[in-house]
């Protein structure tokens, strides 16, 4: 068994605005390992993003957390100040964004933003930074690597600013990446190939990865595991295979029928009526009860059970039922 | 599809009785009645502008009618009684026994109209040209923006004095008493709509490739339309805010021409007039007759301009 | 059936040169940009004709000529046996017009946010002096959401509901046809098929054409009777969803195929499609996808392929069979 790198333990994020206090991330826990990707997934509002924020210490005020852990390799780092907390983003955890410019500075050649990466966090001298880096940039794929090093981000395509990031993600040998929709601004083909890239470095580094989208093709092609997220808890969690063929929760089995991918021909599209709730305004009990078929009295008065086999559901759907039917 | 920081949608959205308390629980007002400054500076602002505005029914005297002057009563100080008549005036009176309370509250009159309408003005010219340089583009753009940065070149002062002096050799003698006042709006106006334009222009430019405009377009409205209907509403929240600052520079700019003398007359006194004749007085002694305008002056610009820059923090989408 | 909208040799050039002053220092020449080039395609009347491509490969301007936001540099786009180019009867050109209505991508930016529901959906209406009342109230119930929501404001309802609405503008002047630009690639899935659902229905209940623009290849399929695929402003093949899925006969579709996420596809180890989509100021010889086709010759470099019939599909490659 690979060890733990990322552990989450009921972490909850509290937005206190003048109406209310708003909960994003609600009772969220799960564990990433070494090696391991974890996708989570969810529609806009689910509190997929917000979650990883939370990891890297990067909430935005008034956003906090407001209880729960986060463990890093079995340290918690959801306490620390802000100084230690910068170190530990370039050193441990490496992040890519859905817009590859959020993490470059514009102004810095590509080849000296991963040696000042490299000279800050790893103990080599400037000279074998600069190898590494060409080495970095190489293994991601970018063509004649040793002259493009000293171009700017701006000379490279949409696809080839990712590859950048993901080096410099990886360039100071974090234990953990969190990347947030890193292929929603690139085209289908350009998609493929990141996430073919950040599947085998992760693969042979054995970083951990944790891979926010609202794609579930992108899930089922790049992860091990997924986390279904809905108006800011968990629905279900468990390995791709089984959440996405055999769906516990009602959510996660609309999401999975109402993608066109899954009409087979049927004229008609499976619906979930209705869309997510804002969070000043949750329906009580189960959060998703307004929308889901199998609602009943229980789903309408109590909160949705912890996650018991794997679904946060009262009732969840029996796999061997549906296999009979 | 990423749903960090604060998006609006996640706002809770409640039902309110009525439109009133609707308004009273928007994040406009609970903005504003969370900011003490704010509200200081809009009661001085409504207090001084009701004031002027029946400044009739509240001067106890009749300042610009030489027949209520009182001479025995000049140079009398402020809530002291006078040595020969034993009138007492709350800010004293001048030499000529004019009241300096009344004189203020008429020559408020006078610069607020003035300033209100100079920015009425400019705004107008303003956001018409920049419109136009927005949507139009190409060679419209040229040269209007070319004309604001010519005009930026300048001091708003200085373009004020020069249209206040060509205005002066162009109209006889006997008008330029009742004409000063329309010369003196025309130039702060003019010296004023640069930054109206600038700011619509760049608004215009981000809104009309906005969707709903090509909607519009493709329905065949034109460019009138367009501009009037769809992009207008959408670029007058910067338009208030700059508006309102303009306001309080307008009403400074006016004092100032007239401090220089080439503005109102004394027989109709605006502030600065007002400042411009009290200030030969200081040596005298006579402080009151200059310090009480003076005074209103900066409380009435300070206050507009406090509250212009509480607006544009408000209104601004970032900071919310 | 009758071809609705025919569209020959289509072609759109944009001019993206620097200011004619930092041309003349920098010693420049005009840079040209050419988005659509030479596109034929008919579109029959009450079906769905879907346009797929991914970024630059000009199919949200081949929608912008189509609507007459955009003047095509060459070509003609004939509606309903209108010429709208040529045709010098404006009353006709007028008609023809407001037989055609677009939906948008982004559901935030196309409506206006400082107008009334009502107001927006009658305005397609209004500004051809035609009856509105109840109008706005009509459609809302037609698209799924009630007569009450017309006083309200667009900030007040979810992206999925403004899609609805943006829906309902489209068919205030009854139009004939309606492209859709990328009309759900803004929204979540589970409100995308709500969407995509919306507008089968419509389409059946007012005999509906619709141009669908696209580069999400699950929803396209979904959707279209027609499919064209576009790559670097041309049309490299034409099929029905059935055809073009079973047999794709474009090497470049067999990548989008390929390249295509799989609901199934878990812990797949595909190699990924080589090379990105080329600078189109300057593209490539003769056919555009040769540097990146596994099957490329000699030919490929030097001559462009032209549109030919191949079984029931069209297809512009000099190798497919």
């Amino acid at each position: 068994m690979a060890e733990t790198v990322l552990s989450i333990h009921d972490l909850v994020v509290e937005i206190p605005t003048r109406r209310a206090v708003l909960r994003p991330v609600d009772n969220v826990s799960y564990d990433i390992k070494a090696g391991e990707i974890l996708g989570v997934v969810g529609e806009s509002g689910a509190g997929k993003s917000m979650a990883g924020n939370a990891v890297i210490g990067l909430l935005n005020r008034p956003a906090h957390i407001k209880s729960g852990q986060v463990l890093l390799n079995g340290t918690r780092i959801d306490n620390l100040p802000d100084e230690k907390m910068r170190k530990i983003r370039g050193k441990d955890i490496g992040m890519v964004f859905q817009d590859p410019l959020t993490s470059l500075n514009p102004l810095l050649r590509i080849g000296d933003q991963l040696t000042e990466t490299m000279l800050a966090h790893l103990d080599i001298t400037k000279s074998e930074a600069e190898d590494r880096a060409v080495a970095a940039l190489e293994e991601v794929g970018i063509p004649a690597a040793a002259e493009r090093i000293n171009s700017y981000p701006h000379e490279f395509s949409g696809g080839m600013r990712q590859r950048v990031v993901i080096a410099l993600a990886l360039c100071a040998e974090p234990s953990l990446i969190i990347a947030d929709e890193p292929t929603t601004a690139l085209d289908v083909s350009v998609q493929a190939q990141i996430i073919a890239l950040l599947k085998r470095l992760c693969r042979q580094r054995g970083t951990a990865v944790m891979l926010i989208t609202h794609d579930m093709g992108v899930i089922a092609e790049a992860c091990d595991r997924v986390a279904v997220m809905y108006a800011g808890r968990l629905a279900e969690i468990g390995t791709v295979r089984d959440v996405l063929t055999e769906p516990k929760h009602p959510y996660t089995e609309g999401l999975m029928a109402s993608t066109p991918l899954a009409s087979k021909g049927q004229k008609r599209l499976r619906q979930i009526p209705g869309s997510m709730p804002r969070l000043g305004a949750l329906p009580t009990g189960c959060a998703f009860h307004p929308r889901c078929p199998k609602a009943q009295d229980a789903c309408r008065m109590d909160p949705a059970p912890t996650l018991e086999n794997g679904a946060a559901c009262w009732f969840p759907i029996d796999t061997d039922q549906k296999v009979s039917a | 599809m990423a749903d960090t920081g604060l998006d609006k949608s996640l706002v809770p959205a409640h039902r309110y009785p009525g439109r009133l308390a609707r308004m009273w629980d928007s994040d406009f007002v609970f903005n504003f009645r969370k900011s003490p400054i704010a509200i200081v500076a809009a009661v001085v602002t409504l207090v001084l502008i009701l004031s002027a505005i029946f400044a009739p029914w509240i001067a106890p005297h009749e300042p610009f009618n030489p027949a209520t002057w009182d001479i025995m009563s000049g140079n009398s100080r402020p809530m002291v009684p006078n040595e020969f008549t034993g009138k007492v005036f709350l800010m004293g009176t001048d030499e000529q026994g004019r009241d300096i309370f009344s004189t203020i509250l008429y020559g408020m009159r006078i610069s607020l109209f003035i300033g209100f309408s100079a920015v009425i003005f400019a705004m107008i010219l303003g956001i018409t040209l920049g419109l136009l340089a927005g949507y139009v583009g190409g060679w419209t753009e040229t040269i209007i923006m070319r004309m604001a940065d010519i005009q930026l070149t300048l001091p708003s002062i200085l373009v004020a004095m020069l249209i206040f002096g060509v205005a002066k050799t162009l109209i006889p003698f006997e008008y330029q008493d009742r004409v000063t006042m329309w010369v003196l709006i025309l130039a702060i106006g003019l010296s004023d709509w640069v930054q109206f334009a600038r700011v619509v222009r760049g608004t215009t430019l981000v809104e009309k490739n906005k969707e709903y405009v090509q909607a519009a377009r493709l329905i065949g409205r034109g460019p009138g339309a367009i501009m009037l209907y769809h992009i207008l509403p959408n670029v007058l929240n910067p338009v208030l805010v700059i508006a309102t600052i303009s306001l309080a520079l307008a009403i400074i700019a006016e004092a100032t021409l007239s401090f220089l003398g080439v503005g109102m007359s004394p027989t109709q006194p605006s502030l600065g007039t007002l400042i411009s004749q009290g200030q030969q007085y200081l040596l005298s002694g006579d402080w009151w007759i200059l310090v009480f305008p003076a005074a209103t002056l900066l409380a009435l610009a300070l206050s507009v301009n406090l509250l212009g820059d509480w607006l544009r923090d408000a209104l601004n989408p970032r900071l919310r | 059936m009758n071809a609705l909208i025919s569209i020959s040799h289509l072609t759109r050039i944009f001019d993206v040169s620097k200011p004619w002053l930092n041309r003349v220092i920098e010693r420049r020449p005009k840079a040209l940009l050419t988005a659509v080039s030479d596109i034929s395609f008919e579109v029959e009347e009450k079906t769905t004709y879907a346009l797929v491509g991914e970024s630059g490969s000009g199919k949200s301007t081949i929608g912008k000529m189509v609507v007459g936001l955009l003047k095509p540099t060459r070509g003609d786009v004939t509606i309903g046996g209108v010429d709208l180019l040529r045709e010098t009867d404006r009353a006709k050109v007028e008609t023809a017009r407001s037989d055609i209505q677009m939906i948008f991508q982004d559901p935030y930016a196309s409506l206006n946010p400082r107008w009334r529901v009502r107001s927006i959906i009658n305005e397609p209406v209004a500004a051809r002096g035609g009856d509105t009342k109840g109008l706005a109230e009509k459609l809302l119930e037609q698209v799924g959401l009630s007569s009450e929501d017309a006083s309200k404001f667009p900030h007040e309802f979810s992206g999925g509901q403004r899609q609805r609405i943006c829906i309902a503008r489209a068919l205030a002047s009854e139009p004939k046809l309606i492209v859709c630009d990328e009309p759900t690639s803004a929204l979540d899935v589970s409100v995308q098929a709500q969407v995509l659902n919306l507008m089968s229905d419509l389409k059946d209940e007012f005999g509906l054409t619709y141009l669908f623009i696209s580069h999400d290849l699950t929803v396209v399929q979904h959707m279209a009777d027609k499919i064209g695929v576009l790559y670097l402003g041309r049309l490299v093949e034409e099929a029905t969803p059935k055809d073009l899925f079973d047999d794709p006969k474009h090497p470049y579709t067999q990548m989008l195929l390929a390249a295509a996420p799989k609901m199934d596809g878990f812990g797949r180890e595909v190699d990924p499609p080589q090379g990105e989509i080329p600078d189109p100021i300057n593209p490539p010889s003769g056919c555009a996808f040769h540097p990146r086709c596994p099957l490329a010759v000699d030919r490929c470099k030097q001559e462009h392929p032209e549109m030919r019939h191949l079984r029931n599909a069209r297809v512009a490659c000099h190798l497919a069979e």
